[in-house]
């Protein structure tokens, strides 16, 4: 193998892992059939395929973060993702089944023509781009994760909200029958379903705002919230809702689901944040995961999970202990 | 053989083993890196699931031994719980050393702001005595009644340690509750017990 240090101040030692191998190669044919689908648009293969099959004409976008991506198994088989289990290591499999078409997104509120669209309807219009953003978990753990997306703000444009939008609501499939972590069990099931989250008008329209419907070049694994998701990268994971079926324009903030599972510990804004702590754990140090070994200490949280200089002007003047 | 090397020879020694399973299956996944994307959670989860369970398991030997009058599990109880103590300390340096990498400054702030490492840890600590004090000889030196008031340190311990699991939650608490109910049940049959004694020997005073 051959191994060359660029700069002196390249941290890890950049050997190349299969799964970065194959993303490459991906990425490489993706170039080459966006190369001939520019050539010939009509040739191109839709780009909303069934989950796992890899996805076409993907632009390489802004914000392609300089750190190794977490390994495809972990970043498929290590989710939370409540619907289906609490436990992380659990939902690959019990998502296997999970039905992603035909998929219709009810768009709601304060918008120009409030409309039930089927998500090829919705989404096809726009270019996919791949990105690659830290993800940062409430849980003090962390990834790298090579997304396929559209910028939020490119759809909310196409949609025409009025001028009373000042928030979006989006909540997720309520489907028990194929969900099992939404059935009512001995204790309850943990949250009140369907989730539900919300961001600013202004945090929807950020640059850095996607609306995911793949990874790693392939269309969205049904465990990381097929068929379409939220990526918030600044903010901890849980805002970056799943399987989402509503988008609505409103005029105030929107209940979200885990500030009303627990007020004190999950705030609507929930940026990335080392200086204000969960009040049950540390938010300063996070594990990268399927990277850090056992025995490697954990890694600084950044603030605004090291996107500041992209968002921090969302928060100007605002107390971030009070609205964590 | 009679039924007192029946104990000594085959039943403790079996139960040994019984109770190094969940080590081996972690030293096994360890080594072929099968602990999971996070295996420092899986780690964590694990050595404290246990820890529980045999706190629990401790617990149940008495009301066993009374529900089924077999006096030969008696015999069991010190080991089930130094088992207990041995899978804290595996969960406490799981904490100590690989989540915290021996940082005083982190430790403290962990042990002193967060009520479930207040409770986890104070669990622990209580432990130790009772541990240091298993032996024959301690309880010779600290005399049956002294040792056993001391002992019942468990019972607070126990309490301790699913407090600790029950705090640290995010909104799965059918876990921690089950323990929970286990643990009701055991003080719950200890308590009806004490109440039932207290008129048949005539002890008003205050205990």
């Amino acid at each position: 193998m051959l191994l060359i240090k660029q700069k002196p101040d390249i941290k890890e030692a950049d050997i190349t892992d299969e799964s970065l191998y194959r993303q490459r190669r991906r990425f490489l044919q993706a170039a080459a059939v966006a190369a001939a689908g520019l050539a010939a648009p009509g040739l191109l293969a839709s780009p909303f395929a069934m989950a796992g099959e890899k996805l076409t004409g993907v632009n390489t976008g802004r914000y392609v973060l300089d750190e190794k991506p977490t390994p495809y198994k972990d970043v498929t088989g290590y989710n939370n993702f409540y619907e289906f289990s609490t436990n992380k290591q659990a939902v690959a499999r019990l998502a296997e089944d999970f039905k992603t078409r035909p998929w219709k997104i009810a768009v709601e509120g304060e918008v120009a023509k409030p409309a039930i669209y089927e998500f090829d309807d919705l989404l096809k219009p726009h270019k996919l781009e791949e990105r690659v953003y830290r993800l940062r978990c409430v849980e003090a753990w962390s990834m790298v994760v090579p997304w396929v997306g559209i910028p939020l703000a490119d759809v909310i444009k196409r949609l025409q909200p009025t001028s009373r939008a000042k928030y979006v609501r989006f909540v997720t499939l309520h489907d028990p029958e194929q969900m099992p972590g939404q059935r009512p069990g001995l204790l309850g099931s943990g949250l009140d379903w369907p989730y539900v989250e919300g961001l600013r008008m202004d945090e929807a329209m950020n640059p850095l705002t996607l609306l995911g419907v793949g990874l790693y070049g392939e269309v969205m694994p049904k465990q990381n919230g097929a068929p379409v998701r939220l990526v918030v990268p600044w903010k901890y994971g849980f805002k970056s809702i799943k399987s989402i079926v509503k988008i609505q324009f409103l005029e105030t903030q929107p209940k979200t689901t885990w500030n009303l599972a627990a007020q004190q510990e999950y705030g609507f804004y929930a940026n990335v944040n080392p200086n204000v702590d969960h009040p049950r754990w540390s938010q300063k140090r996070e594990r990268r995961i399927g990277e850090d070994s056992l025995f490697s200490p954990k890694r600084e949280t950044l603030m605004f999970n090291g996107y500041a200089e992209q968002v921090a002007h969302l928060y100007a003047g605002m107390d971030l202990k009070k609205h964590y | 053989m009679n039924e007192n090397q029946r104990i000594r020879w085959i039943l403790k020694p079996l139960v040994f083993v019984a109770c190094l399973v969940p080590f081996v299956w972690l030293v096994r996944n360890g080594i072929w890196g099968e602990l999971g994307a996070n295996p420092v959670e899986t780690l964590s989860r694990y050595t404290g699931d246990w820890t529980l369970r045999f706190l629990l398991i401790t617990l149940a030997v008495t009301p066993l031994r009374r529900l089924t009058g077999w006096q030969g599990l008696q015999r069991l109880r010190r080991m089930l719980g130094l088992f207990a103590f041995f899978y804290a300390c595996l969960h406490v340096t799981t904490y100590l050393w690989l989540d915290q990498f021996f940082s005083p400054g982190a430790i403290a702030e962990d042990v002193l702001e967060r009520p479930y490492i207040t409770v986890g840890f104070a669990s622990f600590l209580m432990l130790i005595p009772l541990a240091v004090t298993s032996t024959r000889a301690m309880i010779r030196r600290l005399g049956g009644r002294r040792w056993q008031r001391l002992h019942r340190l468990v019972y607070l311990i126990a309490c301790g340690g699913v407090l600790h699991f029950l705090w640290l939650v995010k909104s799965d608490l059918a876990q921690p509750l089950m323990y929970a109910f286990v643990l009701a049940l055991l003080l719950g049959y200890r308590l009806v017990g004490a109440m039932r004694k207290m008129p048949a020997h005539g002890n008003t005073s205050p205990g």
